[in-house]
């Protein structure tokens, strides 16, 4: 089996799987009704690339697990999800500027990966691409319009980005694995991606009127799996009672 | 459909030699099916009812987020999560066309929702039921959205442009909804026991509720009267919930479940199931607020509103910098 290659689709489709699980949380109660679309709307494409990712790690293992089986069956530890989207809602702004952080990171990623040397994680990106791009748009512009926005709006919004950028780091680790694939040109390493993340991060949050926290230190142990937040056992208790429950039953 | 018990003028149809000339008019256009828009004269009475009946619509939209929403983070697949996801996106925009049609007749969606938030409008009783298991989901796409489109494909026909249109949306996505619903159930009729159970359980809850969305009859309604006459209900709430059982009784038999009825019969006279009329009393005590989930419903709705005031206000202003800004330059 090629663990590398299965290791980073896991990486890609927990944290689609993870991201989408929380913002369809919102679903029914949004602050306004076109956000109530465009929620659900971003989770429907997360789950759907969830679809892809993990339809390919079922692949690669080749020991008959689907991507339900990955997503429903298997426990915290076994998950390579970042802290960051494992993160509870909050408030509104909280919500919108994980997704940004995401959104900006996942944007440069899937854009490296349209060339990568596995054409089945080539053709993903490419899907995912196009999706991630309205999200980003999205999302860059309600952080924008939040932070320049009242004077609550303002503080809300600076308060989620620092409680939230000491997750920032940990999308760009480097380990074993990450040396793998980029070798083998599956994929960039993370790192290769933190320049210009950080000149969009920097433009947008000063148009957002935000300031980003002096220190760079970062919470990390979600993508290894080596020690995710206590939130995601919880929200995998939620996700996959029915399965668990039911073992023998099929939807 | 999702529009109960809405009031008229109260006063029945007016005979064709009391109308002025203006209404008699408006009635000529509206008896030759001729579409009503929004700058066209209308009778106070008629744009007074279309906004109950289109905001009642809209409100129950949103407020069927709710229920359906309750199960997205437990779907069990995730097929299963794409497809509930993408059909509440589908009720939020329903809402949206809905308030959109709504306010073509000089009614803002803010002062819309303020009405629901405060009580003075109400959304169809069945979103006040609870979902408990997964093979809820499937009965609500099943039996509540099978009811909806009962109400909403006459209402394609409807006088009023605006609404007429956005029916014509609704309907097309209402039937892939119904068919996911039916799709739910049939897994979980053939499934384990276990599902067997639920899937006959969630008929036994839904079943009444789904036949009390028609509302009760008012086949000597004037309210009913005068709506029909401006073609803005297109049949009677006896009428659409005999189509439903109709439709719905042999889905069940193939399903192989049992429709909580022992009266239920074919007659083979008028060639129409009869069946036992919903119990009217918990009706009404649903729509004074007393369901299993008014509370929540209701709460839900509010805090959503509340909590996102700041994120309203704060768009808002940076959209009256941006433009500022632009008018500087």
């Amino acid at each position: 089996m090629d663990q590398a290659l299965f290791e980073f689709c896991l990486r890609m489709g927990d944290n689609t799987l993870v991201l989408g699980h929380r913002v369809s949380e919102w679903c029914g109660h949004a602050p306004v009704l076109e956000e109530d679309i465009a929620l659900a709307n971003t989770a429907l494409d997360l789950i759907g690339q969830t679809q892809l990712w993990l339809g390919l790690a079922g692949e690669v293992e080749g020991a008959g697990r689907d991507a339900d089986a990955l997503a429903f069956r298997r426990d915290a530890w076994d998950f390579r999800s970042v802290l960051l989207v494992e993160q509870p809602n909050g408030d509104f702004g909280q919500t919108i500027l994980r997704q940004y952080l995401f959104d900006q990171y996942q944007a440069l990623m899937l854009a490296e990966l349209v060339a990568s040397s596995d054409a089945r994680v080539s053709a993903i990106a490419q899907k995912a691409a196009k999706e991630v791009a309205y999200h980003l748009d999205r999302s860059r512009d309600t952080v924008v319009g939040l932070g320049d926005g009242t004077d609550e709006s303002h503080t809300r919004m600076q308060a989620a980005l620092d409680r939230l950028y000491p997750f920032v780091g940990e999308l760009f680790g480097e380990d074993d694995l990450d040396r793998e694939v980029a070798a083998r040109g599956i994929a960039p390493l993370p790192a290769s991606l933190r320049a210009a993340y950080d000149a969009a991060l920097a433009a947008t949050m000063d148009e957002a009127t935000l300031a980003l926290p002096d220190s760079r230190w970062s919470q990390s142990g979600g993508r290894d799996g080596t020690r995710h937040s206590e939130h995601l056992g919880h929200l995998l208790t939620e996700m996959q009672w029915l399965q668990r429950a039911y073992p023998d039953a099929r939807w | 459909m999702y529009a109960q018990m809405v009031k008229s003028t109260g006063q029945g149809v007016k005979p064709r030699e009391d109308m002025s000339p203006e209404e008699r008019h408006f009635q000529d256009r509206v008896d030759a099916n001729e579409k009503i828009e929004p700058k066209d004269w209308m009778p106070d009475g008629y744009r007074k009812t279309l906004i109950r009946q289109i905001a009642q619509h809209a409100h129950s939209e949103v407020v069927g987020q709710l229920p359906e929403g309750n199960w997205i983070t437990r779907a069990p697949t995730l097929e299963r999560k794409a497809i509930l996801l993408a059909k509440v996106q589908d009720e939020a925009g329903h809402g949206l066309y809905l308030y959109c049609a709504a306010e073509t007749l000089g009614i803002s969606r803010d002062e819309l929702t303020e009405k629901l938030l405060d009580g003075s409008m109400k959304y169809s009783s069945i979103f006040n039921y609870p979902t408990l298991t997964w093979a809820d989901i499937g009965a609500v796409g099943w039996l509540v959205d099978g009811a909806a489109i009962m109400n909403q494909v006459p209402l394609q026909r409807t006088s009023y442009g605006p609404y007429s249109r956005a029916m014509i949306r609704i309907c097309k996505e209402e039937s892939f909804h119904q068919r996911q619903g039916f799709d739910i159930m049939m897994k979980m009729a053939q499934g384990t026991e276990a599902q067997r159970r639920m899937a006959q359980d969630a008929l036994n809850r839904f079943w009444y509720p789904s036949l009390m969305m028609f509302g009760p009859s008012d086949k000597d309604s004037v309210h009913s009267a005068q709506s029909m006459a401006w073609k803005i209900k297109i049949n009677t709430n006896d009428e659409l919930r005999q189509k439903f059982v109709d439709q719905t009784v042999p889905q069940a038999h193939y399903l192989g479940l049992t429709v909580p009825d022992d009266d239920l019969r074919f007659n083979d006279e008028t060639g129409h199931w009869d069946f036992s009329e919903p119990d009217w009393s918990e009706f009404y005590e649903v729509l004074k607020g007393n369901g299993p989930c008014n509370e929540e419903r209701m709460a839900a709705r509010r805090k959503a509103w509340d909590d996102g005031a700041w994120v309203r206000e704060g768009l808002m202003a940076h959209a009256g910098k941006r433009s500022h800004r632009t008018a500087a330059e």
